[in-house]
């Protein structure tokens, strides 16, 4: 039998160890942490480290890897900022810090979209003397097979479905079923410079379309390799890719000397060579990102638990980490076919505890107490007023007027239902939680239930038919906009024609009337500015129905090596933005 | 090959009877392959083509078709002939499933090499030497070793070694290895931190072997002729005890062969256990077919070596 010092000194050594293995990491070398001009979140609002200084290579990482590298084919907001690097659209995201990111600018086109018809018709001037890597030049037809090879979903799934909705071409099965390219009539190429869109009925936000997606990257079609062509993209911006991509492994990408910087103002395209390697852990990649070994974290997520501890309470560290808004706002979906007396609902509202719920998601750094249910990134959002719920991060509930609905509701001892949260998110388990407790106290029973995050938003909480049949009330949610309007943001979540069987974003299910008109008519609206009154209109509808209880405006935390430089928080992927990072040395 | 025919039976099943059982529709498995709120088109599209719509026996039905005489893959553009032994082609990344096993495998083979060697040497080194100094320190001090080596999993050591060895003392460089060409002394962590776990197996088990052997007959009639301790020992004690132990050894390299799951994943190192692993959270089906394939094969193969080992280690057997 060993003896009690014996068993209690290697008790207390592994302890020791185990500390020790929390708090290393927090290097104070010269490439990561150790950074004299930096400022804490400066790379929110503006440049860190500006540079026009070419060279060197650009160290990306992910745990996981990109949905595909075929522009086509990809949703994840970060391969779609990676993309750009080794492919160029009609249009793209500015290339700004600040909001100005969240605006469309022209890539392969000379302008933004020129409409016609009342906004059916939609036309794009390429600009001269752009080629592919190859040296080939690139034209509009080129371009008008990108966009028929995604109505293929058999082959391309992973990407957005805006076009096959949108344009007006009914039965085309895509370019490698159908190999004549004129029965396509969604798209129409007048000259090797002009291409034009036909959509069924008025689209006024088709530049966001064109530009937020890879979608418009021409393709030459003797090139296309369909379901492979992820594998070895033809590029047409300043990056190619040096052999295949190795899923799940990584790739090289070095320069392409057929890309003409004078035709394009959005990428400076400083580093010689980016490698990138995939499959790497999320924590080792935090800490080679604080020795300067690798440069970015490319899900753009911002940094895990334990590297959050270290960088706040490491001024060093710090300095280097920026905490801006993601885009993202973690909100409650309120079921109205589970609960579908008004009074019910915003009883729910008037118990929760903002307070406990804002502090699940990591208080100051973790957020902001939300107000309307369009994030502050979304263009032409209005803050808008609290119903039945404070923003505010002291607010505890107000159980008076939870009880009074509940009596209003005809069930003044309160009711029970189901809420259904990601078992695998502790920020989403803690704030299940909180809700529970503060609707407790009112006599609203929940039953939690967790499920894995690989098939909750498909098959628990995004399958109406799971919801009815598990007396679903109210669940764990977040939502980031395709693009920053009212449009891209709200019409997933709150038009009734968007409850899908599996996958549905609307899990509220929400299918008013006076909103689905509203979205029906703001689509034929040219002003912008009309819009968004439109859109805040339809967020304050939301909220007055108490279909969504308004959580957290999510914000990361970012971390750049000092030897990463031209670093800037883009608003419109909600991360750094790729094309123009260049490295020290 | 029969047990090759219950294990990928066995995977069908779990991925397709299971979740059918729990109410988990075909549009559902569909929506795991599709983006952000795929539409109707894209499930049906994406059913038609994964075939998760025919029932599951003509699903199976067509894997093993594949594996026994070939497949082609259409890729939109073109039609890939995929010879016998065909496993599929990824859901995700639409790579040949057999391609990523066939670049996967040398790097999980280099892994379960490098630390078979170190496990073997110092396991058996010092098994011995706690079994002829039994009751010593010597003795005392490497059991406690052993035991603390089985006790702690390589994602403990794995962890610790790579937060104080790379990261804070920077003794070593970050564990790179994503390919055969690369330095295999990268490998030199996850080598220590696995030979760790095992070594400290067969420090015990060898010690158990000698002790036993050492008090048999023979061992006495071998002194009593005069014999050096030394040959004593290592060609007669030695060899009796190593029956049992090549038998773990066996096993041992070929679960590792398989896939190093849990050191691959905590060194980040693509070999085949990332490779199963990822298909598992992916449910990419054709790859976590491959990898469980392959992992079986490499069981039954190191089986088949143990077994013509015995022969020339144990006389008995080959006379047999």
């Amino acid at each position: 039998m060993k003896s009690p010092k014996v068993v209690a000194s290697t008790a207390a050594g592994l302890v020791a160890l185990s500390l020790g293995l929390s708090a290393c990491g927090g290097g104070d070398d010269d490439n990561g942490g150790g950074s004299g001009d930096a400022k804490f979140d400066a790379g929110s609002t503006g440049i860190v480290n500006a540079s026009t200084q070419k060279g060197g290579t650009l160290k990306m990482a992910q745990p996981d890897d990109f949905d595909s590298l075929d522009p086509a084919d990809m949703y994840y907001a970060y391969a779609l900022n990676f993309a750009r690097l080794y492919s160029r659209n009609l249009l793209t995201y500015t290339s700004k810090p600040g909001d100005a990111g969240t605006a469309m600018s022209p890539d392969l086109a000379e302008g933004l979209g020129v409409p016609s018809d009342g906004s059916k018709t939609w036309t794009y001037k390429l600009k001269r003397g752009m080629k592919y890597e190859d040296g080939t030049e690139i034209k509009a037809q080129d371009i008008k097979y990108a966009v028929a090879r995604t109505f293929d979903r058999s082959v391309l799934h992973n990407g957005p479905s805006y076009f096959t909705q949108l344009l007006d071409a009914e039965g085309y099965k895509g370019p490698f079923k159908d190999k004549n390219l004129d029965n396509f009539k969604g798209v129409e190429t007048p000259d090797d410079y002009t291409v034009v869109f036909k959509l069924k009925a008025p689209f006024s936000e088709f530049d966001y379309v064109v530009g937020f997606s890879g979608q418009t990257a021409p393709v030459p079609a003797a090139k296309d390799t369909g379901a492979r062509y992820g594998m070895h993209p033809v590029s047409s911006g300043p990056y190619k890719l040096e052999g295949d991509y190795q899923a799940k492994k990584g790739g090289v990408w070095v320069r392409n000397p057929n890309w003409d910087p004078a035709t394009d103002p959005n990428r400076k395209a400083l580093p010689d060579r980016i490698e990138v390697q995939s499959g790497l852990k999320a924590d080792e990649i935090d800490n080679r990102l604080e020795k300067g070994d690798v440069h970015v974290d490319l899900p753009g997520s911002g940094v895990q638990a334990a590297a959050r501890q270290r960088i706040l309470t490491n001024p060093k560290l710090k300095a280097n980490a920026d905490n801006p808004l993601a885009g993202f706002h973690w909100y409650i979906p309120i079921n109205v076919k589970t609960i579908p007396n008004l009074e019910c609902r915003k009883a729910i509202v008037y118990a929760a505890d903002r307070s406990a719920m804002y502090r699940a998601y990591g208080g100051e750094v973790g957020g902001e107490v939300s107000t309307s249910i369009q994030p502050p990134n979304v263009a032409g959002r209005e803050k808008g007023t609290d119903l039945y719920t404070k923003a505010d991060p002291n607010f505890t509930g107000d159980p008076t007027q939870a009880k009074a609905a509940l009596a209003k509701c005809g069930k003044p001892n309160g009711f029970s239902t189901t809420m259904v949260f990601r078992s695998d998110r502790p920020k989403e388990k803690a704030t299940a939680e909180a809700l529970k407790q503060s609707l407790d106290k009112v006599g609203i029973k929940l039953e939690l239930q967790g499920f894995p995050s690989g098939t909750y938003t498909n098959e628990q909480f995004g399958s109406p038919k799971f919801v009815a049949k598990n007396n679903v009330g109210l669940g764990t949610y977040g939502w980031a906009p395709d693009w920053n309007t009212g449009y891209g943001y709200l019409q997933p979540i709150s038009d009734g024609k968007a409850i899908v069987d599996t996958g549905n974003a609307n899990p509220e299910e929400l299918n008013d009337p006076a909103v689905n008109k509203m979205w029906n008519d703001v689509v034929s609206v040219q002003d912008p500015a009309a819009r968004a009154k439109t859109y805040n209109e339809i967020d304050h509808k939301i909220r007055e129905q108490a279909a969504i209880l308004p959580n957290v405006y999510a914000k990361s935390l970012l971390f750049r090596p000092a030897n990463l430089t031209n670093v800037y928080f883009h608003a419109g992927y909600g991360m750094y933005d790729y094309v123009n990072l260049g490295v020290k040395g | 090959m029969g047990l090759l025919l219950i294990i990928s039976a066995v995977t069908y099943a779990i991925f397709f009877l299971v979740p059918r059982a729990a109410g988990v529709s075909s549009d559902d498995i569909a929506g795991r392959f599709a983006g952000k709120q795929p539409d109707a088109v894209t499930l049906a599209a994406i059913k038609d083509r994964f075939g998760f719509d025919d029932p599951v026996p003509v699903q199976y039905g067509k894997f093993i078709k594949g594996i026994v005489v070939g497949d082609t893959y259409d890729t939109g553009t073109d039609k890939i002939d995929c010879p016998a032994p065909c496993m599929g082609y990824s859901f995700r990344t639409n790579q040949s499933v057999t391609e990523q096993i066939v670049d996967r495998a040398p790097i999980t083979f280099m892994i379960a090499l490098g630390a078979a060697v170190l496990w073997v040497i110092a396991g058996v080194s010092i098994g011995v030497l706690s079994a002829l100094r039994r009751g010593t320190i010597i003795d005392r001090a490497a059991m406690a070793v052993a035991l603390a080596g089985v006790s702690l999993p390589v994602f403990f050591t794995g962890l610790l070694s790579l937060a104080f060895v790379v990261h804070k003392w920077q003794l070593l460089p970050s564990v790179n290895y994503s390919d055969i060409g690369d330095n295999p002394f990268n490998l030199i962590l996850p080598w220590i931190c696995l030979a760790f776990l095992y070594a400290a197996l067969y420090a015990r088990l060898t010690r158990a072997g000698m002790l036993e052997t050492m008090n048999e007959d023979f061992i006495r009639t071998a002194r009593a002729k005069g014999l050096p301790e030394r040959t004593v020992v290592f060609k007669h004690g030695l060899r009796a005890t190593l029956t049992p132990i090549m038998t773990v050894f066996g096993l041992d390299v070929g679960l590792l062969l398989g896939g190093a799951i849990i050191t691959e994943k905590t060194f980040s190192i693509p070999g085949l256990g990332q490779l199963a692993l990822d298909g598992v959270y992916q449910s990419d089906l054709p790859v976590v077919l491959g990898a469980t394939l392959t992992a079986a094969l490499f069981i039954v193969l190191a089986n088949l070596v143990v077994d013509i080992l015995y022969g020339v280690v144990d006389p008995r057997v080959r006379h047999s």
